[in-house]
């Protein structure tokens, strides 16, 4: 008998359903059979391929099996079983059957159900209908795939995000104010300081003979003709508003909506991040599953190009043979020696200063554009209609030329610093990003020094009247001016490069045409353009409420730019960007652009002092003030709950134990992965069991079939178990398994 | 199968719209293209099977990889030939539309992949399986030890019994967890 147990467990063993169910597969029938919601992962055993998995009857212990999962099968819809359609209707008319079995009051609720559940999917159909360019996105995916899909996806998301945000600012700020005139209501302006060199505020549209060009330079600065309409922030000079039924207070409602725009803005990408942002997370804890992904979720069924089809098979290669060589690289790594070590940080340290150094220059230098072209405003010097321009944008076209060129000094230096393939892409990417946001909080800096300086002695008013008699106004118009020539690059480059460079690559064969090579859509370069836009739209909008109204027309007109381009210029990438990572990268870089938006709004309404010249803060200092002044005229009781919700004491308590809640769930966490590594092990010594136990009982098999009949015939009327033949024409031995009885408890 | 999709009545349709994913508008343009595929003479028959060669024509499937595993996957026909009457080819597409179980996907990509039909994804198996990803199926791309450590790379992924294949409950739970997936095995008329 001790051959029995001296098996080599690499012997072959023949194919058995049991085999690949995970151990005390019965135990988890009978707790799905006890709780009513059936988990959707293991409806294989009655798989379409029934050469294996079906089950041959013969016993009494088969047919409970199959009531147990015929039960089982009930709770879910008949579309969701992966059988033939001659199966679902056979189970589908067995279960009408059973139905009739039941009472009235059965029948009526499931016909309810079953009729809610038609009119729940046919509403879900009609919405997804609705959705905006539905088939463009459709199209787009069939010829490019999946990763440039989520582009265009993100791109319809942000012009969705921007209308909600101009409703919101329309509804409250602009609607009252326009329907005035329509009901009987009275304007309250305190002008406390009427008078004084505070409240001055020249009018800046342009008075006698117009030339032509230079209602074009309005329009494109924001200045003239524009600067005192709803466009800008110093046309609401209304504190409240008198209307028959009550008053209005539209200062407090202008803060309010800002706030509310930043906050909706917030919780929709959240939202929308979240699922991402949990996928990666468990592909960041658990050995990455990226050959697996690669592999089994690789091929986009959705080509339907041969081209494409082409393409996706050598990005594919290309991927595999990178993530290969990043392993190999991974193993050489850890040979390298302390001096290797020793000279690449220091190395990695000196390129790091370098960059560091360029994006200090090109933040001075935007500094001094934006201070230069303030002046040149100032003085008001006409030199003529391009020069005029120019100074008007000189921020802009540093801001832009700075973006072009950092992205190309980056992919040069990173190429210099060692790291693996991957972290190269990503960390040229959070340089980029770092670069283009900083850029435009460096403008805002600029603005800011130049508000609030007055020279030698303190400021008057709080800020610098002489020169900026509307601060918001002039910081919209400097925000309006950065998205009008975002956009005008974009549509430029679109047509004054690409088209260009397809024409000279397919009709001029040289080599030329060989080394810049067609048009790529480049996904992240494309999606900092964008977030750009979208973090200057979150400042600009409290300056400026139609900007969010300007950039949803801006986006809708970009998403057929870049349709455009993409369908006539563009191959796809062969570097490709894996959807589900990209989804998760795109929501990122909008929060970081979200939350580097909320920094100057937050420092401009409680720091600075706001105009006295116009606006609805005119009778406070900071905008903030509206706040607080609106709270002292709430009941006590809530002015007290408020008082206390701002204090130190709530704010340290709530840090403390938003840290614990933190600590806690990361405890959880680290728990979790503890229990998932031993209950692996648990599976491969399960799997090791079974074949053991397989093999043994081959062995007595084979043992008793070698013994004379008679012996034979007594064992077999023995027992009371059930067989249950294992349904595999390739062996030649019908093999015979006791099936486990569910009662005993043969949980391996 | 009549000339026009007004044959295919409501009963059938509505019918058709439980036991699949597919809403009505999906199920008569399947019917359409369906139709197309059937020759005048076969018209009038209630279940005739195209073959799989007239099936591989469609668009959607002449470039993609898996076209002849996903015919004899879904093919119910007694002679194993891959050829497809409308339920099967209303099956085929219910599977691969949007709002398809994560489940229904996972099983019919286990047998899509399945090349050699043993219920496993044994090492020849995974070969082909990057063989269609990668190159012309007759050609590889990698080389034999690229191949080797990729395909040992993936069962030491997803093998989690060690038993050198992966079978469907193994499959099923790699790709729960993998998350372009759903997003890729789909397939819109």
């Amino acid at each position: 008998m001790d051959s029995v147990f001296n098996i080599d467990i690499r012997e072959h063993i023949p194919n058995n359903p049991l085999l690949y169910q995970p151990p005390s597969y019965d135990s988890l029938l009978y707790r799905r059979k006890s709780s009513t919601i059936g988990s959707k992962r293991r409806s294989s055993s009655r798989g379409r391929f029934g050469s294996l998995n079906s089950v041959k009857s013969g016993g009494s212990t088969i047919k409970r099996q199959d009531d147990i999962e015929k039960s089982l099968l009930e709770e879910r819809p008949v579309r969701e079983l992966a059988k033939s359609m001659k199966e679902k209707r056979a189970v589908r008319d067995q279960r009408s059957l059973k139905a009739q079995d039941l009472s009235d009051w059965g029948q009526w609720r499931q016909n309810t159900r079953r009729c809610l559940k038609r009119l729940k999917d046919n509403a879900e159909d009609r919405l997804s209908s609705l959705k905006l360019w539905r088939s463009d996105i459709r199209q787009i995916e069939a010829r490019f795939g999946t990763g440039i899909l989520s582009y265009f996806s993100f791109l319809r998301f942000l012009v969705v995000l921007n209308l909600v945000i101009f409703l919101l600012m329309f509804c409250f700020i602009m609607l009252p104010i326009i329907i005035i005139p329509y009901t009987s209501a009275n304007i309250t302006q305190n002008d406390q300081d009427h008078g004084s060199v505070c409240s001055v505020y020249p009018s800046s549209t342009r008075l006698g003979l117009v030339i032509f060009h230079e209602h074009i330079t309005d329009l494109l600065s924001g200045g003239g003709f524009l600067e005192q309409t709803y466009l800008f922030y110093g046309f609401y000079k209304v504190d409240k508003i008198q209307y028959p039924n009550g008053t209005y207070n539209l200062a407090l409602a202008y803060l309010l909506a800002t706030i509310a725009y930043l906050l909706v803005s917030l919780i929709w990408i959240v939202k929308r991040s979240a699922t991402g942002f949990k996928q990666n997370l468990v592909k960041d804890e658990d050995s990455f599953q990226c050959f697996c992904n690669k592999i089994f979720a690789g091929w986009d069924f959705c080509i339907t190009n041969e081209k494409v089809a082409d393409l996706k098979r050598s990005s594919l290669l290309y991927e595999l043979r990178t993530d290969l060589e990043e392993e190999r690289i991974k193993q050489e790594k850890a040979k390298r020696t302390r001096k290797d070590k020793c000279q690449i940080y220091s190395l990695r340290l000196v390129l790091n200063v370098f960059v560091m150094v360029v994006l200090a220059a090109c933040f001075y230098s935007i500094y001094l554009a934006t201070t230069f072209s303030q002046e040149q405003q100032r003085k008001q010097v006409k030199v003529n209609f391009i020069m005029d321009l120019i100074h008007e944008y000189l921020p802009s076209i540093v801001i832009t030329l700075a973006n072009f060129l950092t992205p190309l000094l980056f992919s040069v230096i990173i190429n210099f610093e060692d790291y693996s393939p991957a972290f190269e892409i990503r960390f040229t990417l959070i340089r980029c990003v770092f670069m283009r946001l900083t850029s435009i909080g460096v403008l805002l800096f600029s603005l800011w020094s130049q508000i609030t300086n007055c020279g030698e002695e303190p400021c008057l008013c709080g800020y610098n009247t002489a020169l900026y008699s509307c601060w918001e106004t002039r910081v919209g118009q400097e925000m309006y001016k950065l998205t009008v020539f975002d956009f005008i690059i974009i549509v430029a480059v679109t047509i004054l490069v690409e088209f260009p460079r397809k024409l000279i690559v397919t009709y001029w064969k040289s080599g030329l045409s060989d080394w810049w090579g067609e048009q790529e859509f480049a996904i992240p370069q494309n999606v900092l353009e964008i977030v750009y836009g979208q973090t200057i739209c979150w400042i600009g909008a409290f300056y400026c409420p139609v900007l969010p109204a300007i950039c949803t027309i801006k986006y809708f007109l970009i998403f057929y730019v870049k349709k455009l381009s993409l369908i006539q210029n563009c191959r796809p990438s062969t570097r490709p960007f894996r959807a589900s990572s990209s989804n998760f990268f795109f929501l990122g870089v909008l929060l970081i652009g979200l939350s580097l938006a909320c920094v100057p709004v937050t420092v401009s309404v409680a720091q600075i002092n706001s105009s006295r010249a116009c606006g609805p803060f005119v009778n406070y200092n900071t905008s903030w003030e509206a706040l607080t002044a609106s709270v002292m005229e709430l009941p006590h009781g809530a002015q007290t709950f408020l008082y206390a919700l701002s204090s130190e004491a709530f704010a340290v308590s709530f840090f403390v134990v938003s840290c614990l809640a933190m600590f806690y769930v990361i405890a959880l966490a680290g728990a979790h992965k503890r229990v998932i590594s031993q209950l692996k092990d648990q599976l491969v010594m399960g799997g090791r069991d079974k074949h053991f136990l397989i093999l043994k009982l081959l062995q007595a098999q084979r043992l008793s079939q070698a013994q004379p009949r008679a012996s034979g015939s007594k064992s077999r009327s023995r027992g009371s178990p059930s067989y249950h033949t294992s349904f595999n024409s390739d062996f030649p031995e019908g093999l015979l398994l006791v099936h486990p009885v569910p009662n005993s408890s043969t949980q391996v | 199968m009549g000339a026009t999709a007004s044959q295919l009545d409501t009963g059938k349709l509505s019918e058709y719209e439980e036991l699949t994913f597919l809403t009505k508008q999906e199920i008569l343009l399947a019917y359409k293209r369906f139709d197309k595929l059937v020759p005048k003479e076969e018209k009038n028959r209630i279940d005739y099977r195209v073959r799989m060669e007239d099936i591989l024509e469609l668009p959607e499937l002449k470039f993609n990889p898996f076209k002849e595993r996903i015919c004899k996957v879904f093919s119910t026909s007694d002679k194993k030939d891959g050829s497809l009457d409308f339920d099967d080819f209303l099956d085929f597409l219910s599977a691969f539309s949007e709002s398809a179980t994560l489940e229904i996907k996972s099983h019919y990509a286990f047998h899509i992949f399945d090349f050699e039909d043993d219920g496993t994804l044994g090492r020849q198996d995974l070969k082909q399986l990057v063989n269609c990803l990668t190159g012309k199926a007759d050609k590889t791309s990698l080389t034999a030890d690229e191949m080797k450590q990729l395909i040992n790379n993936i069962l030491a992924e997803s093998d989690i019994d060690k038993d050198g294949t992966v079978n469907l409950s193994e499959f099923q739970h790699v790709i729960s967890r993998s998350p372009d997936f759903v997003s890729s095995f789909k397939i819109v008329l």
